[in-house]
This record gives structure tokens, C-alpha cells and sequence, in this order.
């Protein structure tokens, strides 16, 4: 059975401005010892989504249902979350300062994490404890670095000690939401195999936040393509990264500067996304999408299966032929720029390049 | 030690010598002593070709941005200098620094920050005619729109505060704002790292348009190595505050010398899951050690894992390594070998 089995997950904020729709409608699973990678740009909903399940979202409109270890978790009080925070399901931010208190020293927090969910341990062993922690996450010397404070941790050095109290109280499952992204690649590296061994060691289901390709197809099991609000696709990272259906995720791909295609230009996804306050009829993508037909622009497709033999799902009315880059896929490709098929986004990005020179 | 810049063909455009900035450490109490120098920069030689774009890397705190400062002219230089079209303009007083000023420009990382926020856009756009007096004012707001076009701005939108604009559209503010003079030289400071990687296309096409359109010339500073080699004629490696490798990109990215180089290559990471499964991460001990008391030596040597004794010793000179190119310099006594391994870690075991 799942570790976690998210239903139909909608989540929404309403503002002076409206209603910001971000999260509408979005189902996962997550097993134990797995990762999960959930990628799209920023504004796509992946932090909102996350934040909801353990109930860090006060003031949205909430429905649908997240049942973690038998527990729906959207039905639970202020107090039972607090008690699955941390001790259950932990999270590491992209920026460890908001979460270690600049005041206190390092070690003490971890310990003071430990005592405030484990009653019956002692001052000492809670101590004990965050020293062993921080061995673990390679903090060298940590019987002397857990009197430090947190300025005194370099950037590396910080995410290393937000994985220690995120592993402080052995979770069942770590959500980890750019937890990289502000550190150098060197950096990066070390964090990212931290990770995968702790999980390995126990066991512990993650889900890897993040907008970095790079990053899912290092670590990730399953990856989520997340656009305004809904999953775009969903499948194993083998997948999504070979066998992608969505034009946003072929998009998303294609974007990257990558050495071994020698192409002079990039070939960027045109346009923006959108508000979510106000979004587009119909498929959300279709204003930036260059497969669009007349029925993406009234009709929004459901994320459903795509492949009979395994879960790869897509949201996206083009037939089950157009993943990958197989010889269907681009008969498909090659049909719509022959129709001269494409988004208003790609039509405005047209006509400001057609526009005369500045003088 | 690191002596002159490598001599490059073609028409340079600008070029450093022996370049350092040390910035003084004081104690923070009521008398201020100075207790020691950050070393942020410390004798750098580069020279850029009219028309390329050289592309600067290296760790947080490097001295990237420092360096690309004080060529613009925005900090003065501790000592070494900066030549531009052959003139001299290390720190130079500000009237006579003006005409150079306008032909470089910078154009920073967070486009959020660097546009002030109360201004409309046509004004922030504006600024360097009003500043330069190169354009009369009634001509202004034509000529903004003009450059609101180029960079794919909507020219009607020139009445909007930057709030109002998505985060590779305030980019697009960024690139305009610096083009407006016209510069022979830009400065990329980060410029695509806050922005996702749809945008950040965008934006390097932009940049690579431009380019070709206007002759300019780019010193391009990003920490993705992907990025900087799809856009850069020749690389940069620096390591606190110094230079570990340069050359044109493709043999610095395909064969590299300096232990340090190897490393940031190794783990970078592919958005490829077979590259990922198969990659060896050339492990390095410990953090990046602090710029006011470097590693005697060779600065790299406490993380390096080929350091050998003569390492902290001696400093290795940036040299031309036997069989490279004369434009390929490395800083390091023992300089991988073509084929050579590294200490690595391969992946988790795991299918
Ligand atoms: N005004 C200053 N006073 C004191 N130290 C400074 C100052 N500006 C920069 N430094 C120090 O100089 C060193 C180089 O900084 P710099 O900003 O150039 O690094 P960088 O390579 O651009 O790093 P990043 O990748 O984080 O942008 C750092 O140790 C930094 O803390
Ligand atoms: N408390 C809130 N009130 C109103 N809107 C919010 C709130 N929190 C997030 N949002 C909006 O929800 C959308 C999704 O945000 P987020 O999940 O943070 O995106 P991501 O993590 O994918 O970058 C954004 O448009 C964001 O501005
Ligand atoms: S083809 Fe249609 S449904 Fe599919 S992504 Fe494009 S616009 Fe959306
Ligand atoms: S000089 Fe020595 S320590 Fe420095 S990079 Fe070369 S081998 Fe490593
Ligand atoms: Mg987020
Ligand atoms: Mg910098």
C-alpha cells in the first residue's frame, strides 16, 4: 500500500484580486523508499501542494483527500498535525536560515526537536543525539561544531544541519522543496547523495521538490510535471525524461542547454504562464502550446493513462502516439507546423520579432 | 604570479591585468581596527575578444562578481589594471570615466532587486539617456519603446511598475536598460539563474541575438556550466579569488587540467537519467575555505585529491600544460592527465 495517496487534491486562496486557483484537482502516490520529484515552474503549485498536506496552508479552501499511513491527513486538527510535523513527515526548505533560529545554537535546536516530540529523553541524550545526527550528515567534528550558531555553518554546511533535525525523529517520509537550489554545484552534489543514502539506510519515502531537471533525473523514482495548478504528466523518470507526451514536459526538456545537441539557438517554451487568478479556458497550456487544436482551446483534457502496460499519464488531447521522439511523435510534430498550428503566446512572441529594428 | 593575460588573437576589447581587490576586515566595536583583507580578487588576467563572450565560473564567493565590478568600473581596483579598447581606465576619477561607463554595461541576477520598485518601467529604461544626455527628452519615450520591442516587451506596457511584470520580463527590463547606451560591453552577472528554464531560453536567445546584431561583446558570469557553455566563446575557472583554468570552452569542458575544474564538471548534473546513473562525482573534502586566510600554496590544495606536498608549499603558476593549446592555461602542479581518474563516488547502487 502507499505511504501517502493524494485524491483530487484542490487548494485555493482567495485574495482581494479573486480566487488564486493553485492547486486544482491533483492525485499522487508516494511508497516507502521512494522518490517522488515534482517539477514545473515557479508558480506551478508545487510548494502550495506540499505545504497542504501538512497543514502549513491557513486560510486556503481545501478539498479533496491525502491519506498518509491510514490518516487523512486534510481531516486532522492544528494539534494532530503538529504532532505528525517533524516526527512523520519532516520538510527541508530551500533556505535553511528560515528554519534554524538565528539565536540559538545549532545542536541545541536539534535537541530541543527531539525532547519537544520524545518526552521521556533527557537532556543528555537529546544532545547525544544531535551530535550523531550531524556525524551523519558529514559535519565534521560535530562534538564541537553543535555549539556553533547557525552563521557560523556555511550555506553547505546549514542544508547539512536542516537535513539532520528533518532526520532527527526517523520520519516515514521527507518533503524537500529546493532544498539545492541556492548552493553551488559542488555542493549540490554532496547534499543530493546524502540524501539518497539516508533513504536508503531507512527506508524514508521523499518527495523532491524542485525546478531543476537536473536534479529529478538524479534522484528522482517518479517525477510530476506540474502546470498552473494541475499534474501536465505523470510517470516513472524513465518516462517523463524518454517517452515525455505533454508538449509542456517536450518543452520543458528542450529548453535546456545541453552540449551534445550542438544547436546555435535554444528553443524556450514562448510566452508565460499564466495568472491564476485568471486562467485560460480550456487546456491552461494552450495559449504557449505549438500542438494546439480547436478542442484544447474550449476543453480541458484529464490527466488519464497513455500507455496501457504502465502508469504514464498525461493531460494533453493529442493521441497516445505523440510520447517520446519516435518516428509517430514527430509525424504528429511535423503535422502541426505544417498547419501552421500555434498558441496566441507563440503568435505575440511572432509578431514582436517581425517588428522593425530599434533605429 | 599569475602574470600577464594570455595573449589572444584578434581585436581585444578589454583586458585585465594582474587584477586585485582585497577588501578590509575591521572589528565591529567602537574603535574600528582593521583585523585583516578579504582577498576577493587576487591578480586575474583575462582579455576578451571584440565580439565573444568569455564565461566566468566558479564557487559562491569565488570573486566573480567582484571582479566583474570592479571592471565596470563600480569599485576600485587594490592594484593591477584594466585596459579597454588599450586605454587605461583603472579607477579612474568619475568625469573622466564617464565615456567609458557608457560602453559598459552590467545587467544583475535579480531582476527584482535591481529595479526600483516606485518607477515605471519607461523611466527605468529611460535613465541612461537622462543620465548620458544622448537622447532629447521628447524623443525619449520613443526611443525606450524602440528598445521595449527588441527585447519582446510590449512597448505599450511602458507605463507599468516592474511589479507588474513576470520575472523574465523584468530581465527583459534589465537587458534593455543596459542596451540603451548602446555599450560595447556587457556584463552578465548571474543573468538567467532566478528565472525557470523556459524563460531562461528566452533570455539567452535574446542575449545571443544581440549579440550578433550589435557586435557585442559579453563577460558572462553563471554558476550553471551548461548555460555558460552553450553561450561562451572561451571559460574562466576562478577559485578563491584566483584563476584555476582558462582557455576556449570546448577543450577547458572536454579536457580539463586543473583538479578543480574536473570536479565542478563532474557534478554538474545532466538533465539526462542515464548520464545521471552513470556519473563518477570526483568527491572534494570540505567547504570552500574562507578568502581572508587562504590555504598557503596552492589555494585548492585542502580539498584537492591530488594535492601532494609541494602543494601548500609553492603556488602553481597559470601555465600552458604540455600538449594544449597556447590559449589553455591551467594553475597546478600535477594537471590531469588525459583519461586520468579521479577519487570518485559512483552512484547509489540502487537499479
Ligand atoms: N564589500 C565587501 N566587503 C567585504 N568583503 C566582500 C565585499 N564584497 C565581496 N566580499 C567578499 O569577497 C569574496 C568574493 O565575493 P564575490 O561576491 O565576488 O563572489 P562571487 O564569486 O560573485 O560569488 P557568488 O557566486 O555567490 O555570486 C567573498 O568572500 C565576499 O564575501
Ligand atoms: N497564502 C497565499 N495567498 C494567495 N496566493 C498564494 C498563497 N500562497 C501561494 N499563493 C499562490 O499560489 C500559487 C502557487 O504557489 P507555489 O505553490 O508557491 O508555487 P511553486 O512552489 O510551484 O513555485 C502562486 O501563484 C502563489 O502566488
Ligand atoms: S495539444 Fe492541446 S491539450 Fe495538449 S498541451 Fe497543447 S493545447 Fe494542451
Ligand atoms: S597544484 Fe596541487 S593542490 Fe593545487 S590543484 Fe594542482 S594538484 Fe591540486
Ligand atoms: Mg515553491
Ligand atoms: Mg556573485
Amino acid at each position: 500500500m502507499a505511504l501517502l495517496e493524494v485524491e483530487d487534491l484542490t487548494v485555493s486562496f482567495p485574495t482581494a484580486d479573486g480566487v488564486v486557483k493553485a492547486v486544482r484537482g491533483v492525485s499522487f502516490r508516494v511508497e516507502p523508499g521512494q522518490t517522488l520529484g515534482i517539477v514545473g515552474e515557479s508558480g506551478s503549485g508545487k510548494t502550495v501542494l506540499t505545504q497542504t498536506l501538512i497543514g502549513l496552508t491557513p486560510g486556503a479552501d481545501i478539498n479533496g483527500k491525502a491519506v498518509f499511513d491510514g490518516t487523512d491527513l486534510l481531516q486532522l486538527s492544528e494539534a494532530q498535525l503538529r504532532r505528525i510535523r517533524g516526527a512523520r513527515i519532516s520538510v527541508i526548505f530551500q533556505d535553511p536560515l528560515t528554519s534554524l533560529h538565528p539565536l540559538y545554537r545549532v545542536g541545541w535546536q536539534i535537541a530541543e526537536m527531539v525532547r519537544a516530540h520524545e518526552a521521556s529523553a533527557s537532556r543528555k541524550e537529546a544532545r547525544d543525539r544531535a551530535v550523531d545526527l550531524l556525524g551523519r550528515v558529514g559535519i565534521p567534528r560535530p562534538e564541537q561544531r553543535v555549539h556553533d550558531y547557525p552563521h557560523q555553518f556555511s550555506g553547505g554546511m546549514r542544508q547539512r544541519a536542516m537535513i539532520a533535525m528533518a532526520l532527527a525523529l526517523a520520519p516515514k517520509m521527507i518533503i524537500a522543496d529546493e532544498p539545492t537550489t541556492a548552493l553551488d554545484a559542488t555542493v549540490q552534489a554532496q547534499i543530493l547523495d546524502l540524501l539518497l543514502q539516508l533513504q536508503e539506510e531507512s527506508d524514508t519515502a521523499l518527495i523532491m521538490i524542485t525546478h531543476d531537471l537536473g536534479v529529478v533525473a538524479d534522484i528522482a523514482d517518479d517525477v510530476m510535471v506540474m502546470y498552473a495548478g494541475r499534474a501536465a504528466e505523470k510517470g516513472t523518470k524513465h518516462q517523463i525524461f524518454y517517452e515525455s507526451h505533454h508538449p509542456y514536459t517536450k518543452g520543458l526538456l528542450e529548453s535546456i542547454p545541453n552540449s551534445s545537441v550542438a544547436a546555435d539557438r535554444l528553443r524556450p517554451i514562448p510566452g508565460q504562464p499564466p495568472s491564476l487568478i485568471n486562467l485560460p479556458a480550456g487546456c491552461k497550456f494552450h495559449p504557449r502550446c505549438g500542438y494546439v487544436l480547436d478542442r484544447c482551446v474550449c476543453a480541458e483534457p484529464e490527466l488519464v493513462r497513455i500507455d496501457a502496460v504502465a502508469d504514464h499519464g498525461s493531460a494533453c488531447w493529442l493521441p497516445a502516439e505523440a510520447a517520446g521522439v519516435g518516428a509517430s511523435a514527430e509525424k504528429l510534430r511535423e503535422q502541426a507546423v505544417r498547419e501552421g498550428r500555434r498558441g496566441a503566446a507563440v503568435e505575440v512572441a511572432e509578431a514582436i520579432a517581425a517588428s522593425p529594428e530599434v533605429a | 604570479m599569475t602574470g600577464q593575460a594570455p595573449a589572444a588573437s584578434g581585436d581585444v576589447l578589454i583586458r585585465v591585468d594582474n587584477l586585485v581587490k582585497h577588501f578590509p576586515v575591521r572589528t565591529a566595536g567602537f574603535i574600528n581596527r582593521t583585523v585583516g583583507q578579504v582577498q576577493a580578487v587576487d591578480g586575474v588576467s583575462l582579455a576578451i575578444p571584440r565580439g565573444t563572450t568569455l564565461g566566468l565560473v566558479g564557487e559562491t564567493g569565488s570573486g566573480k562578481s567582484t571582479l566583474a565590478r570592479c571592471i565596470a568600473g563600480l569599485i576600485p581596483a587594490t592594484s593591477g589594471t584594466v585596459h579597454f579598447e588599450g586605454r587605461d581606465i583603472t579607477n579612474l576619477p568619475r568625469q573622466r570615466m564617464a565615456p567609458f561607463r557608457r560602453n559598459i554595461q552590467m545587467i544583475f541576477q535579480d531582476p527584482y532587486g535591481s529595479l526600483n520598485p516606485r518607477r515605471r518601467v519607461g523611466a527605468i529604461i529611460g535613465d541612461p539617456f537622462a543620465v548620458h544626455k544622448t537622447v532629447p527628452a521628447d524623443e525619449r519615450k520613443r526611443k525606450v519603446q524602440d528598445l521595449m520591442e527588441r527585447v519582446g516587451l510590449n512597448p505599450e506596457h511602458y507605463n507599468r511598475f516592474p511589479a507588474e511584470f513576470s520575472g523574465g520580463q523584468r530581465q527583459r527590463i534589465g537587458v534593455a536598460r543596459a542596451l540603451a547606451l548602446r555599450p560595447k560591453l556587457i556584463i552578465c552577472d548571474e543573468p538567467v539563474s532566478a528565472l525557470d528554464v523556459s524563460i531562461q531560453a528566452q533570455v539567452l536567445n535574446l542575449l545571443a541575438d544581440l549579440q550578433r546584431e550589435y557586435g557585442l561583446t559579453y563577460l558572462f558570469i553563471a554558476h550553471d556550466l551548461e548555460v555558460v557553455r552553450h553561450v561562451s566563446t572561451s571559460v574562466t575557472v576562478m577559485y578563491l579569488g584566483k584563476i584555476a583554468e582558462a582557455g576556449p570552452k570546448n577543450p577547458v569542458y572536454d579536457t580539463p587540467r586543473h583538479p578543480y575544474t574536473a570536479a565542478l564538471l563532474s557534478a554538474a548534473l545532466a538533465a539526462d537519467p542515464e548520464a545521471a546513473a552513470a556519473r563518477q562525482r570526483i568527491i572534494l573534502t570540505g567547504d570552500i575555505p574562507s578568502p581572508i586566510d587562504p590555504p598557503s600554496g596552492c589555494r585548492f590544495h585542502p580539498r584537492c585529491p591530488k594535492a601532494q606536498e609541494l602543494c601548500g608549499r609553492q603556488e602553481p603558476p597559470l601555465e600552458v600544460k604540455a600538449g594544449d593549446a597556447a590559449t589553455h592555461l591551467a594553475a597546478c602542479h600535477f594537471p590531469v592527465t588525459a583519461g586520468e581518474k579521479l577519487a570518485t563516488a559512483s552512484r547509489r547502487a540502487r537499479p
